[in-house]
């Protein structure tokens, strides 16, 4: 099978060039057959890169382990759901996967994009199948998932134990899922900017395909939190490392795309500034691919070292130079229909949405290189850690959780007193009620009080938001309360979806702020000792160590260190946190015992027990323990903003065309002082 | 009965499915999971009673030192947040010893730390010792100073650039704008001629009506 699969990668390879070759030479403009050989060629890379992949998952399957990549990462005793979810567990499966799942998405785009866009799909192909190509020979030239041993090992190494959980089985593929689909947004756009059509046209053929980017990096990040959380064992869901932040890039550039495009649509405005923002988010998902396979940055998450990286980064700088020399040449067909009229406008509070947005990915951007530069300017190696990030990006996060409050509530062109008034009067009186009744609890960490005070605020304009607009369609249609939320919401997915959204993002706040007061306790026990840890909530909790107990489960020997749990002297049940021993099947140790932790999560605050280790080798068990507040919060944040994620993309719902062409006709003017 | 009616029925059926699965999922992503208790479902290794010896000591790792309550001194943890494990995982020592258990580094950095805290040294002296001992990069974050300004300044720089830039090209355009209007007309489109006031009334009515 590994010859039939590294077969398949050169028949990949060698389409997606022709592919590419032909879309480029612009010779299917005057010939329809060459488009049509073109897309089918797309089609035919799939199926190639299908056959690479089902052969991988063969050897996976199978055993074989005269296959490298299946001796690294897999053993006979490895679960069945981790054999499947090897393939992406290492450098080269996940070039595969990488690969396989852009030839679908580029099939999708093909398939799916209305006969309204043909003039543009020729060159998506194009782009696609470049970038697929350029994978496929990182994978030929580079890291061959389909290498072969001079020997076949008898049991393969197994499965990082960390890996061994079923976050890291939907995790990597959903972050993979939103960095991979950016390349169809940044398909279109070189598409419509080698084609010289740059109307809304290009950026109505990308809308969903933007929102699912933005909603698979949205999950991918959130799930990366919950493994790190669950799994690490640290007690913190974000660390600011390396490859976190390569995920966090392109969802700030994207989050700022899905608003900036909307001036665009409504206005005709930054029309240079969008398409530099796909083209921006596409080279960052390739940025977050090298520094996670180059090595040249430290993270706790990057692959083994290679040279694949340096691929990476030559492709960065020939993606990014021809792009934005495309971009360039066609900047004089990029003028705004037309212009901003004033600083209290809804354009103006999305403008400085974006700038913020950006600017936070720079700050990012900037501080994950700093060592690099520091190094390069003075010689001296320094780190940049978690203080850094907080001290430059918790103020900026704090002004964009404003702008989240102001932008959606503001009038477009140029909001007046009246409209300033009857907007934001409760709204800010909501921040204000939550900001005297944080002073007056006692509260006293500033970023804490600005950040729920700021949350109220937000909270408060989309409650508005929502009560007009269920109470005008009460009024209208005489519909139920019940009734008239969902119609509402049904028939203006993309606003009130986007207001769900914004709901998701002010309960991330709040949790992240939750954590400043989180609390950490060190202990020794014996079987029967107890130890107190004071809640920040004010509740008493008292562990008491029962023993550890050892046992062999699945392909591993586990160490179960149970506690009694009792919250002010009330019993509430037992936790448990284990050490795991993996094994190959001649039970020899595989890898280093991991630490499995037991989370207790509530509304209120997560009870986290780690098992460090025993003294001695007695059942003396060394613990510590979290209480982290708010944390299930963090996860509910995310579903709520996956959920209004899923509300603006689901199909239909759109205002029809009969509505929508008065409304251009009436922005298509350059309206100067008419408002005055 | 038309054919409009099964369409609005289904149509009906399938918002109520779709409200009350939502429903569903909400509630049950809402409740507080509760406790478990993980039972082993295979037999117990070979153990000794109260405080017993484990079956496999190799199995739960490198053997570990009882806690101390310097520990636990807030002082301490305090430093130790604020100094980078060498190890190359890129944590802090404090969350590096408390988490990866494999480390043997940072058990030693915090032996370091309690042994300069234990001869009367304050936290910034502890600090700069380990700043003398093992060069800028022991600090989680780089002081603010040098070369290392640019670091802190220049993201909130250039925001703050980009932003005042912006503001001055409005405002700018917006002066200009009234320098160029003839006195008296107050309401032009530019570059065309100027609307009268019924048209530009019936403009305005038609933006409210889509900015609602």
């Amino acid at each position: 099978m590994t010859l039939l699969g590294q077969f398949s990668l050169w028949i990949a390879f060698l389409l997606g060039v022709w592919c590419a070759v032909l879309s480029f030479s612009g010779r299917w403009e005057r010939r329809p057959e060459l488009a049509q050989t073109i897309t089918r060629s797309v089609y035919a890379i799939f199926a190639a890169l299908a056959v690479a992949s089902v052969s991988l998952w063969k050897g996976l399957a199978t055993h074989d382990f005269n296959i490298e990549y299946v001796a690294a990462y897999t053993s006979r005793n490895l679960p069945s759901a981790y054999i499947f979810s090897a393939f992406w567990a290492g450098q080269k499966g996940s070039l595969l996967f990488w690969a396989v799942v852009l030839s679908i998405f580029a099939s999708a785009a093909q398939l799916l994009t209305s006969r309204r866009y043909d003039h543009l799909k020729p060159y998506v192909a194009g782009v696609t199948s470049a970038v697929t190509a350029f994978f496929v020979m990182v994978m030929l030239f580079g890291s061959s998932p389909f290498e072969r041993l001079p020997y076949t090992p008898v049991d393969g190494r197994g499965l990082n134990p960390q890996l061994q959980n079923a976050g890291m089985v939907i995790h990597p593929p959903m972050l993979y899922l939103g960095y991979i689909s950016i390349t169809i947004p940044f398909a279109f756009a070189i598409a419509a900017l080698l084609s010289k059509r740059l109307d809304t046209g290009w950026i109505q053929a990308i809308r969903k395909w933007t929102l699912v980017s933005w909603l698979f990096l949205s999950i991918g990040i959130t799930l990366g939190m919950w493994w790190a959380y669950v799994e690490l064992g640290w007690g913190g869901y974000w660390a600011w490392d390396p490859v976190e932040n390569a995920s966090f890039l392109p969802w700030l550039t994207m989050t700022a795309f899905l608003h900036s495009v909307m001036i665009q649509e409504k206005r005709g405005m930054l029309k240079k500034w969008n398409l530099g923002l796909i083209i921006g988010s596409f080279l960052l998902s390739i940025f977050g691919t090298f520094i996670t396979r180059s090595g040249v940055i430290s993270s706790v998450h990057s692959f083994t070292q290679s040279s694949v990286g340096w691929f990476f980064l030559g492709f960065l700088v020939i993606a990014g130079t021809l792009a934005f020399t495309l971009l360039y040449t066609r900047w004089p067909l990029l003028h705004a229909d037309v212009q901003l009229e004033a600083m209290l406008s809804r354009e103006a509070a999305f403008l400085f949405n974006n700038l913020l947005l950006v600017g936070i990915a720079f700050s990012v951007l900037w501080g994950t290189l700093f060592p690099i530069l520091s190094e390069l300017v003075r010689g001296t190696k320094i780190t940049v850690g978690p203080p850094f990030f907080n001290r430059v990006n918790v103020p900026l996060g704090l002004l964009l959780l404003g702008l989240t409050g102001i932008g959606p509530l503001i009038a477009w062109r140029k909001a007046s007193a009246a409209n300033l008034r009857r907007q934001f009067v409760a709204p800010v009186a909501a921040g204000s009620i939550t900001l005297v009744a944080l002073l007056a609890g006692g509260m006293r960490d500033f970023y804490v009080i600005v950040a729920f005070s700021l949350a109220g605020f937000v909270a408060g304009t989309v409650i508005q938001e929502f009560a007009r607009g269920v109470r005008a369609r009460r009024r209208m249609h005489g519909e139920s309360t019940s009734l008239a939320l969902t119609r509402l919401v049904s028939r203006n997915r993309r606003r009130y979806g986007g207001y769900i959204v914004h709901v998701g993002i002010l309960i991330y706040f709040v949790a992240f702020a939750g954590m400043a007061f989180k609390e950490e306790q060190e202990a020794t026990l014996k079987p029967g000792q107890s130890i107190n840890v004071r809640s920040p909530f004010g509740y008493t909790y008292t562990f008491t160590h029962v023993g550890i107990s050892q046992f062999e489960q699945l392909n591993r020997i586990v160490s179960a260190a149970t506690v009694e749990v009792r919250i002010d002297g009330k019993p509430a049940g037992v936790m448990v946190s284990e050490k795991r021993q993996h094994v190959d099947s001649f039970k020899r140790p595989t890898f280093e015992p991991s630490t499995e932790v037991g989370i207790r999560s509530g509304l209120r605050e997560d009870v986290y027990v780690v098992f460090a280790g025993a003294v001695n080798g007695t059942e003396e068990a060394v613990y510590r323990f979290n209480i982290n507040p708010l944390v299930w919060w963090v996860w509910f944040g995310g579903f709520v903003l996956a959920f209004g994620g899923l509300v603006t993309m689901w199909p239909g719902g759109e205002p029809t065309q009969r509505a929508v062409r008065p409304a251009q006709a009436g922005y298509g003017v350059a309206l100067v002082g008419a408002s005055e | 009965m038309s054919g409009a009616e099964p369409v609005a029925a289904r149509r009906e059926f399938f918002r109520r499915t779709l409200a009350a699965g939502a429903s569903v999922a909400l509630l049950g992503a809402i409740a507080p999971p509760s406790f478990t208790a993980q039972e082993p479902d295979t037999p117990r290794l070979s153990g000794e009673g109260e405080n017993g010896t484990l079956g496999d000591p190799g199995a739960v790792g490198r053997p570990r030192a009882p806690t101390r309550s310097v520990d636990n001194d807030g002082t301490i943890k305090s430093v130790e947040l604020r100094l980078a494990c060498t190890c190359g995982c890129t944590l802090d020592i404090y969350t590096c010893r408390t988490t990866d258990f494999s480390c043997t580094y940072s058990p030693a950095l915090h032996r370091e730390i309690v042994a300069l805290h234990d001869s009367g040294a304050s936290a910034q002296q502890i600090i700069d010792a380990f700043v003398d001992k093992y060069g800028e990069k022991a600090l989680m974050a780089p002081k603010p100073r040098g070369f290392n300004l640019a670091g802190y300044l220049v993201p909130s720089a250039l925001i703050s650039l980009a932003g005042g830039a912006l503001i001055w090209i409005v405002t700018r355009r917006k002066r200009v704008n009234a320098d160029e209007r003839p006195a008296g007309a107050g309401t032009s489109v530019s570059g065309g001629p100027a609307a009268s006031t019924r048209e530009l009334d019936r403009l305005q009515q038609e933006l409210a009506r889509v900015d609602d």
